[in-house]
């Protein structure tokens, strides 16, 4: 909403500058986000001082002067008024400036005499049509000083945020009222030159009328809860005058004629929108005794050209304007090209109307229009202002065109709707507040914005009666914000007051998740937040209104978008990518909501470390990190149960399988990805942490409190005491013939070696030269403790010679002997 | 020397005559060289005087070469510690020396970390904390009683144009705003409740400098017996103070439907500190988030009597903080997952 602030300031007994309004209205009604000054094109001009001042030798009629504008030096300046005198300020325009019009001003010879610069009329300044001379200036400035800071010059729009449920806000009238009601000022609507026309107060009909030569018919009464109409004969189309233009420029609207500037004009003075037709252009031919004007559905087929000469189809859903045969408007959004007000216009018909707002808004969306009209009835017109608007639009065209009214004016209208008080406790509003303020006070701030408010029941409660105009006062403690803001947000204290602890626990995947940026980030990976969106194919979940078709689904996995991720990591040459993003993800579900679980998903690829120079040219990641990653995200992410990474088949690149309490959650594996020769292996870990219910947690309505959550399940490792005997260590190289696996032997060795046992591990692998094709070499360190006693040699080698046997006779697992 | 054919006593007086003369200048050698020269006089094996102490065990009379072996490998012994420790210690003085260059880089790990948004999220999770807040997370996918109807949203009503929606289904959509947490923990939980709602959320913006189609937010709710406006007030001005230092803030009326009264946290413009600037379109002062009493429409959604209870709530944008943070001039860079941008914000 754009409101002018001088017109705003005729509506208050007290004038107020364009800060003081944008701070109050901001502060007790809506976000001021923008305060514009009109005449910023003003900025370069300067208060000058003449100080000297002589004929022109070659002119009768010209001067040449000495302008002092604060610079140090005096300039040449020639001046044709006849009004300039030394020791006066003027507005000058120096050098450079560029002027309302549109003239430069640049250095030039005057029949021989250099001129820097222009003294200004208020004419050359867009400021009146005084051309008689330049302007002088009775101020007490320095010369130099800023022309807009010497002097309040110009209107400045303030450009207000006004939300949905405030539409009594979008007009002057309404933000004057807020004014109004935090400062105290009187409000009264400003003199436009109407007074002395007489508009007949309109006749009340149900469903139809005659309004003089034209009859108004609502067929259908949910379409608009009133329609009025007025007939105007014998006007003259012309220009507007000059202050209609202006006011209508302050809030960016731009003049098209006298009577067409008018519906404007009420429409943001009173926030009525109002539609004149062309009666000439209505359709004359029908069997009908008289012109009809009807408001009804559209029917199919139909089409209409609008004022902004595009051909629009119509639908059913929407609703329009006709005459007895076609299409004149689109109601509430926008006239008929066809019966435009142009300048050959006599009669008018005039339309004040309240259109149903959602059907507003469904006939504005079919039609892909929106316009100041519009914006109004999908948010809601007060249809208890259309007689004041009717009253209001027609003396102003009749101020300004001529004509007169030529019949009663028709209202169709089921009457004011009866409006319920609303009850407001005084403790009430303590509770919801948490100040205590008397009942007479809350009424008070009530009736500055048009309430009607009665204390009763000894200060316990207010009887408010909401104004018609305030639909959104429909609940108690509706009426309790309005008296907060009234009030004054920043008077509230903020004193922190004494709460009790609540009973919800944290989300435990909350807590995972952060466990896991923690490993992972100390791993040396880089957290990512893409969005869902994917490519998508089968099996996806389809968004119904996509914003690209290239991104038209939700992924089932993580790594879908890491997988991209890497790839324009890749595109600008990076190669050495880590990535990794805790997300949501999406498969279809059996009902209209797909299923959601949470997942950990990470991408490794390029050097597994920064280049030191003891380390020229690092590793790469390989599968080996990758399985490491995923024993990483496993664990961290499910500590209580066992986790456990299983080799997979490799199809699809899948490598291991993780196991997360028996169950499949996940997998480790090799990515392919679109990548440039160059580019390193990638590998990825996906893990579901996670199902996110999206089903309902109770009927509306209802809650399902008591419902105890089962409770996390939690291991704590148990201490074991520390060795206080020596430990003895000795290595088993073994050759694994084919089939014959790791994890085979180690189970083998373990089973064997028994509890003295304390360590196993792989520390070299061999296949190749010197070993028996398709066997491989693979070696074990043993660590081997007893508890209570240093171990015997021959305990030890006891054990060894068993461990060896038993690999014999079980895998045929041999010592390497070469 | 030892005579040619020593006695016992001879012979262990020379030994530890051998022993403190070659204890003595192998420890004091003064570098490698001469380490080297004492080395091969006492425990050379051509000429060394240990070898003809070893010698001289054969001239002994037989039952003395038991104590004389004795004291032998005792010299022996402590001969060759003092050489290794000799060894030793000049090693050590020559590590420690000027020769290590002690400006080249560290072996490093690559850095790994938080994205921003996670960073700023934390942050305000950590102050909340203090306050009891716990952390409640909800699905990104969502029906459209929880995103709209619970939350008091008027049926085909210009409220819905601020939420430009991206549907699933009939009537399942991907939420709009982290606020169906709240009916769904009112739903689950008794007051009192105190939560943050930290998540994902959509919008059908396209991509822009300052849009994406989906994007943080993080929600704050509590609700108990007499909470009030005044609680709102403290509590989120105490969290601005908290988390952007000591500045002025202010609140201004506002509308949301699930809220009323509804109110918007401004902070001072940290850039001009008040005065006005482009950054902050010359008002003095940057929105920080939304926030009001819950409607009783709300609690009764879920529910719960909203006569004997109410609550407050608030919304706000950590990628928004994030740019401000960083002073990033396009939102995508939050996005893109970039490695030369994360390895310079991520912590």
């Amino acid at each position: 909403m754009n409101a002018s602030v001088e017109w705003l300031n005729t509506f208050l007994s007290a004038a107020h500058s364009a800060v003081e309004l944008r701070d109050l209205i901001t502060a007790h009604t809506a976000t001021v986000d923008e305060l514009i000054a009109l005449r910023a094109d003003l900025a370069p001009i300067v208060v000058a001082r003449v100080v000297e001042e002589g004929p022109h030798p070659d002119s009768d009629h010209l001067h040449v002067t000495r302008v002092d504008m604060g610079t140090g030096e005096l300039l040449d300046v020639v001046c044709g008024a006849p009004n300039v005198e030394a020791g006066k300020l003027y507005p000058f325009a120096p050098t450079g400036t560029v002027m309302p019009n549109g003239l430069k001003i640049e250095k030039r010879k005057i029949r021989g005499q250099t001129s820097n610069g222009m003294l200004c009329s208020a004419r050359e300044l867009g400021l009146g049509q005084e051309h008689d001379g330049i302007m002088e200036l009775d101020l007490a400035v320095a010369p130099g000083t800023p022309f807009l800071d010497a002097i309040a010059v110009g209107d400045s729009r303030l450009v207000i945020d006004v939300l949905p449920n405030r539409p009594d806000l979008l007009s002057h009238l309404g933000v004057a009222r807020e004014v109004a009601a935090v400062t105290g000022d009187t409000l009264t609507l400003p003199d436009i030159g109407t007074n002395g026309v007489v508009v007949p107060e309109a006749k009340r009909f149900r469903r139809a009328g005659n309004a003089g030569g034209v009859v108004l018919h609502l067929e259908d009464a949910t379409l608009a809860s009133r329609y009025m109409g007025v007939v105007i004969r014998g006007i003259q189309v012309g220009p507007s005058p000059q202050w209609l233009v202006d006011r209508l420029s302050a809030v960016g609207s731009r003049s098209i004629n006298n009577v067409v500037d008018a519906t404007n004009y009420v429409l943001h003075e009173l926030g009525q929108p109002t539609h004149a037709f062309d009666m000439g252009k209505l359709d004359l031919d029908t069997k009908l005794p008289q012109k009809t004007v009807v408001v009804r559905s559209a029917k199919e087929g139909e089409t209409l050209v609008t004022l902004d000469g595009v051909t629009r189809k119509l639908e059913p859903a929407m609703t329009v304007i006709a005459d007895s045969v076609k299409p004149i408007a689109i109601a509430g959004v926008m006239g008929g090209q066809e019966t435009e007000v142009t300048d050959s216009t006599t009669d008018i018909f005039v339309e004040v109307a309240s259109f149903d707002p959602a059907r507003t808004r469904r006939t504005r969306r079919l039609a892909g229009l929106s316009t100041d009209a519009s914006y109004r009835f999908e948010r809601g017109v007060d249809p208890a202002l259309a007689p004041r608007a009717l009253e209001r639009v027609a003396a102003l065209i009749i101020s300004l065109a001529g004509g007169e009214v030529a019949a009663v004016p028709v209202d169709l209208y089921a009457g004011d709707p009866l409006r319920e008080p609303l009850v407001l406790r005084t403790a009430r509003v303590a509770r919801v507040l948490g100040i205590e303020l008397p009942a007479e006070r809350i009424a008070e701030l009530l009736r500055g914005v048009g309430c009607q408010a009665d204390v009763e029941d000894r200060g316990a409660m207010v009887r408010v009666l909401a104004p018609s105009w305030r639909r959104d006062l429909e609940r108690e403690v509706d009426l309790a914000e309005e008296v907060a803001r009234l009030y004054g947000y920043d008077r509230f204290p903020s004193e922190l007051r004494p709460y009790r602890p609540g009973t919800v626990k944290d989300a435990p995947l909350w807590g995972v998740a952060d466990r896991l940026r923690d490993a992972l980030g100390a791993a040396g990976l880089l957290e990512a937040r893409p969005t869902p969106f994917v490519a998508g194919a089968e099996g996806h979940v389809r968004v119904l209104n996509p914003l690209a078709d290239n991104e038209a689904y939700l992924r089932r996995t993580v790594l879908e978008t890491l997988e991209r991720r890497a790839e324009a990591n890749l595109a600008h040459m990076e190669g050495n990518v880590r990535l990794y993003e805790i997300g949501s993800v999406f498969s279809p579900g059996e009902h209209d909501l797909p299923d959601e679980s949470v997942n950990v998903g990470l991408v490794v690829m390029g050097d597994r470390s920064p280049v030191h120079f003891t380390n020229p040219r690092p590793a790469q990641y390989d599968a080996w990190d990758a399985k490491w990653l995923g024993e990483l995200v496993a664990r961290t992410a499910f500590p209580a149960v066992e986790a456990k990474l299983e080799p997979a088949g490799q199809a699809d690149g899948v490598l291991w399988h993780i196991i997360i309490d028996g169950a499949e959650r996940g997998s480790v594996r090799r990515l392919d990805l679109d990548a440039p020769v160059w580019a390193a292996p990638a590998f990825g870990v996906e893990l579901v942490l996670a199902l996110m219910s999206n089903s309902d947690v109770a009927p509306a309505g209802e809650h399902a409190h008591g419902a105890t959550p089962a409770p996390e399940p939690r291991r704590t490792p148990r201490y074991r005491s520390l060795p206080t005997t020596p430990a003895s260590t000795f290595d088993l190289a073994l050759l694994l013939p084919p089939g014959v696996n790791a994890a085979d032997a180690e189970r083998v060795i373990r089973a064997a070696a028994g509890d003295l046992l304390e360590r196993l591990e792989l520390f070299d692998l061999y296949e190749g030269e010197g070993v028996e094709s398709g066997h491989r070499s693979v070696a074990w360190r043993l660590t081997m403790r007893h508890p209570e006693r240093t171990l015997r040699d021959k305990e030890i080698e006891g054990r060894r010679a068993k461990v060896l046997s038993a690999l014999q006779s079980q895998l045929n697992v041999r010592q390497r002997t070469t | 020397m030892l005579p040619e054919n020593p006695t016992l006593d001879q012979y262990l007086a020379h030994a530890s005559e051998v022993e403190a003369r070659g204890i003595a200048e192998l420890s004091i050698a003064a570098d490698a060289e001469a380490l080297e020269e004492a080395r091969i006089r006492f425990l050379g094996d051509k000429r060394g005087e240990l070898l003809a102490l070893q010698k001289g065990l054969g001239a002994l009379p037989p039952e003395s070469r038991r104590d004389a072996g004795r004291a032998f490998n005792e010299t022996k012994t402590k001969l060759n510690a003092a050489l290794d420790e000799r060894r030793a210690a000049l090693a050590r003085a020559s590590s420690a020396g000027p020769e290590l260059d002690l400006t080249l880089p560290s072996r490093a790990r690559w850095r790994g970390g938080r994205h921003p948004v996670t960073l700023v999220i934390d942050e305000i999770v950590g102050i909340f904390r203090e306050l009891g807040f716990t952390v409640a997370l909800g699905p990104e996918s969502e029906s459209e009683w929880y995103n709209f109807g619970a939350l008091n949203f008027p049926a085909d009503h210009p409220a819905m144009d601020l939420h430009d929606t991206l549907y699933l289904g009939e009537s399942a959509l991907l939420r709009t705003h982290t606020s169906p947490v709240q009916v769904r923990t009112l739903q689950r939980y008794a007051p009192p409740i105190r939560i943050l709602a930290p998540g994902t959320v959509f919008r059908r913006d396209p991509f822009d400098a300052s849009h994406a189609p989906a994007f943080a937010q993080i929600e704050g709710l509590a609700v108990d017996e007499g909470i009030s406006f005044v609680d709102l007030k403290a509590t989120l001005t105490h969290f601005a103070q908290r988390f952007f230092g000591a500045t002025r803030t202010r609140f201004r009326p506002s509308y949301f439907p699930f809220t009323e009264p509804s109110a918007e946290m401004d902070v001072e413009c940290r850039l001009c500190g008040g005065k006005g600037c482009s950054a902050c379109k010359g008002t003095g002062w940057m929105e920080i988030l939304g926030s009001g009493m819950v409607h009783p429409a709300v609690l009764e959604s879920a529910g719960i009597d909203s006569e004997r209870y109410t609550g407050w709530a608030f919304g706000m944008g950590p990628a928004r903080i994030a740019m401000q943070r960083y002073d990033l001039p396009d939102i995508r860079l939050l996005y893109d997952s970039d490695v030369r941008f994360l390895e310079q914000v991520a912590e």
